[in-house]
């Protein structure tokens, strides 16, 4: 057996084997519930209410989408250029440090000039933060991979040394925790009395900015050239080593607005669980997206339902949590398979 | 010599979805005869030998190797059969030496009771019979070109072959080497061997076959003894119109547009770097760089076209020296630049013809203002492109990678000539091509030098730079030979430029 491209590939093509993924995925699971002892059925039906059943769930959903559409776009943007950013999550605390450090009275600005500027500043640390590997990359060839892999854990365990040390909350009676963020720092609500902050709305917004970037600018022209095709892009004179270091920053920047976005928005401080792995699930995000910004923002309210509803699913059956992370691990091995098989076709010698 | 037939070929078919390769082609080889297979690229040569090695499997048609028909799909069966293959690119273990090559895969390479000695006097042997000296002790990879070919023709020798398959032989050899490969092979074809010569160059064909086949468009349009027919006749059948070789001319060179002076640049790897070349390239004159591959033409094209920038020595821009040298100053400076692979630094496969033509230019106006594009001037661009250069496409929106590759060459060639350049830099700018293409794009070369361009055409066809060049410079191991007006040398003598030769009397020596 071995693979052809397939020149043209026809709509049905396109189409077809990412749904037949999806069945596959909701098959598999269905079958694990089975094991589990309880109805297939009835545990997809619970789950689905509890992502977008009632208002409530679909709230949350959104909540839980926030942070997924911020690192989603950050892992999309570097891969779209094959900056393989895998550190959006020390990105994020990056930016969570930054909304701790200036949110709670070291800057004791109203609102309304607060909150940019923490954004601001948010960004220009997950970006600074990326620009260390970029560099790293650009200059001397070091797999970015590695560095950017490395950085999550070397960035976790020093937020773990701030919280312990000079960041602890005297009032947290021992817990690592900081203090919470003054009034003016946080993020205030869409609609009042919604469970829904702002952050969602500027996660939209980035995503569209994104888009318009990716497909109407210079820049998202030079990142797709490279992305594709380094030699011919360094031989058509677009400074490739400037391009990467110029995605970096972005991406960089994106990962750390979902750490502002659910410290002033959601948290209102700063502990080590405030992200559970939220640069990683950006990666499933981004792939199930195919690195296309809007797509992003579908995948991520898809990965955060999952979560959302296996959550609610496991209070009313008696299945572990559990079966959403495999759900979404399924999800994204055969989709991966999946956009393979839109671009080649098997042939059996 | 007894008419036994060593291989036939009946009315293969083979047609990959909508496109037939081959067209119920028959031929047949008899024991002891050259025959050409002569063919434009795409007319179907590779997959009727893929056919023949058992590598496809024909939708019909069967293959006779001395009367036995072969399984169909099988290698092993064509290789036990005793059908031999050297390819263009040539199947060699660079850290091995040219005996472990050989014997690879024939026999044992690390069993107890090894017959290094016996397969040493076997291989001496065969390079006495068939006049191939190589040291079976050299390592593959400090070998040249010439003798890796040597070293595959022992391999198929060595395997009992009956029936050799070559490949485009001549593509990586100078004129030198060629004669010597002929000889090769007529010695072969006295002791008993077939050899089908897969070739393009028509006057090779001429000196070596004893039968020429021509396919065209999957079809055998024909077919002839050598001394039956000449060289116009074959490029007919093969074109299926007459060829007309380029008619040029007398160039009127003006002033020197872009000039290297004593430029070095280091060796990368294999490849060598420049070595004090000076060069200064005419407005309305085509210089032709002969050479074999890989003797220094990437240096000068990545030189030329600011890929690099030389270690040593001057880039002078009318008259200018340069200080900064990138490929966007390149091209900004008026210099079109035809790179030598287009599948890969020419062109981004997954980006459509709008995309890929302003590849070049995006920055700034008309394409982009203040960073963001102007997909509309950017599309017309490209349909002008599609429309004064023909390329044919469904549209500019199709991926470039559905493109054949003249079609591709066209788009690059709009990109370059619509910026109205002064200095052309064309680095095997037909490599690949159908001949209606070649001369297509020689036609547009020689329309920029008639309009007061400045043309460097780096080539390793002798034929074309001889065709087309007002002066040849040969380039060898980096160092750049003086020029040598046209009808200066003969191929024989540029030959020897190209073998080193020549040089060692007077190596340029920075003053």
């Amino acid at each position: 057996m071995r693979l052809e491209p397939v020149q043209n590939p026809s709509l049905a093509r396109k189409v077809l084997p990412p749904a037949i993924a999806l069945a596959f995925t909701v098959l598999i699971a269905s079958l694990l519930a089975m094991i589990a002892g309880a109805n297939p059925f009835s545990v997809l039906g619970l789950i689905i209410k509890g992502a977008f059943g009632s208002k409530f769930a679909m709230l949350e959903t959104l909540n839980r989408a926030t942070p997924l559409i911020f690192t989603g776009l950050a892992v999309a943007v570097a891969f779209r250029a094959r900056f393989w950013n895998i550190g959006a999550e020390a990105q994020l605390y990056a930016g969570a440090l930054m909304t701790v450090l200036l949110g709670t009275g070291f800057l004791p600005w109203p609102s309304l000039a607060l909150l940019p500027a923490i954004a601001f500043i948010s960004i220009l640390a997950g970006a600074a933060l990326l620009l260390i590997p970029a560099l790293l990359k650009t200059r001397f060839g070091v797999d970015e991979v590695v560095t950017t892999l490395l950085f999550n854990f070397i960035f976790l365990l020093f937020i773990s040394m701030l919280l312990e040390g000079p960041l602890k909350d005297p009032m947290s009676m021992g817990w690592p925790k900081s203090a919470r963020l003054l009034p003016e720092a946080r993020l205030p609500r869409i609609v009042e009395g919604l469970r829904l902050h702002w952050g969602f709305a500027l996660a939209i917004l980035s995503a569209l900015c994104i888009w318009i970037i990716q497909t109407r600018s210079t820049l998202g022209y030079e990142m797709r050239a490279v992305g594709l095709n380094k030699e011919a892009a360094a031989f058509a004179g677009i400074p490739v080593n400037l391009v990467l270091i110029k995605t970096a920053l972005l991406s960089g920047g994106l990962a750390a607005l979902a750490g502002f976005s659910e410290v002033a928005g959601l948290k209102g401080s700063l502990t080590l669980d405030l992200s559970p792995g939220f640069g990683y699930t950006g990666i499933i995000v981004a792939m199930l997206a195919l690195l296309n910004p809007l797509g992003v923002v579908l995948a991520a309210l898809f990965v955060a339902g999952i979560f959302v509803g296996a959550d609610s699913m496991s209070r009313a059956a008696d299945v572990p949590t559990y079966l959403a992370d495999i759900m979404l691990a399924t999800a994204l091995l055969l989709m991966v398979l999946a956009i393979m098989l839109t671009r080649f076709r098997v042939v059996r010698d | 010599m007894g008419k036994v037939e060593a291989l036939r070929l009946n009315a293969i078919t083979k047609r990959f979805g909508g496109l037939t390769a081959n067209d119920a082609v028959s031929f047949g080889v008899d024991q002891g005869e050259v025959v050409a297979l002569l063919g434009e690229n795409g007319a179907g040569k590779t997959t009727l030998m893929n056919i023949l090695f058992g590598q496809y499997t024909a939708d019909s048609g069967t293959v006779e190797v001395f009367g036995q028909a072969l399984p169909p799909g099988n290698s092993r069966a064509a290789l036990d059969a005793g059908v031999g293959m050297v390819h263009q690119h040539f199947t060699l273990a660079d850290n091995l030496t040219v005996q472990e090559n050989i014997t690879l895969g024939a026999e044992p390479l690390f069993s107890p009771r090894l017959n290094r000695a016996g397969a040493r006097a076997r291989i001496a042997a065969l390079s006495e019979k068939f006049h191939l000296a190589v040291s079976p002790d050299a390592r593959v990879g400090n070998l040249s070109v010439g003798e890796r070919q040597r070293v595959e023709i022992l391999k198929a020798l060595y395997r009992d072959v009956r029936i050799l398959i070559l490949d485009e032989p001549t593509a990586v050899l100078t004129p030198q080497e060629t004669d010597a490969l002929f000889a090769t092979l007529r010695q072969a074809t006295a002791n008993g061997l077939s050899i089908i010569f897969i070739s393009h160059k028509l006057h090779e064909v001429m000196a070596i076959a004893d039968r020429v086949v021509v396919l065209r468009h999957g079809k055998l349009v024909g077919g002839a003894r050598t001394e039956d027919t000449d060289t116009q006749a074959l490029a007919a059948m093969m074109m299926g119109l007459e060829a007309t070789p380029p008619n040029v001319a007398p160039a009127n060179p003006g002033a020197a547009l872009l000039e290297l002076e004593d430029v070095s640049t280091p060796d990368i790897g294999s490849a060598p770097g420049l070595k004090s070349v000076s060069l200064a390239l005419r407005a309305g004159q085509i210089i032709g760089l002969a050479g074999v591959s890989g003797n220094g033409q990437a240096a000068m094209a990545d030189v030329l076209g600011g890929l690099r920038s030389p270690a040593t020595g001057r880039i002078v821009l009318g008259g200018e020296v340069v200080q900064r040298w990138t490929p966007r100053d390149a091209v900004q400076s008026g210099i079109a630049r035809i790179p030598e692979d287009r599948h890969k630094t020419g062109t981004i496969a997954d980006f459509d013809l709008t995309e890929n033509a302003i590849l070049e230019r995006y920055k700034g106006v008309p394409f982009s203002k203040g960073g963001w594009l102007n997909w509309r001037k950017s599309r017309g661009f490209a349909e002008e492109i599609i429309r004064k250069y023909d390329v044919r496409c469904p549209g500019a929106d199709t991926p470039i990678r559905l493109l054949s590759g003249g079609n591709m060459q066209k788009l690059i060639l709009g990109r370059v000539l619509e910026a109205d350049p002064q200095v052309i830099l064309a680095n095997q700018p037909v490599r690949g091509l159908d001949l209606g293409a070649v001369n297509y794009v020689h036609g547009q070369l020689l329309e920029a030098r008639g309009h007061g361009a400045a043309v460097l055409l780096i080539s390793e066809d002798l034929d074309e730079i001889m065709a087309l060049s007002d002066v040849i410079h040969v380039i060898a191991e980096g160092r750049l030979s003086p020029g040598f007006v046209r009808g200066e040398k003969t191929p024989a003598e540029l030959g020897l430029w190209m073998a080193g030769q020549g040089f060692d009397a007077r190596i340029p020596h920075a003053s």
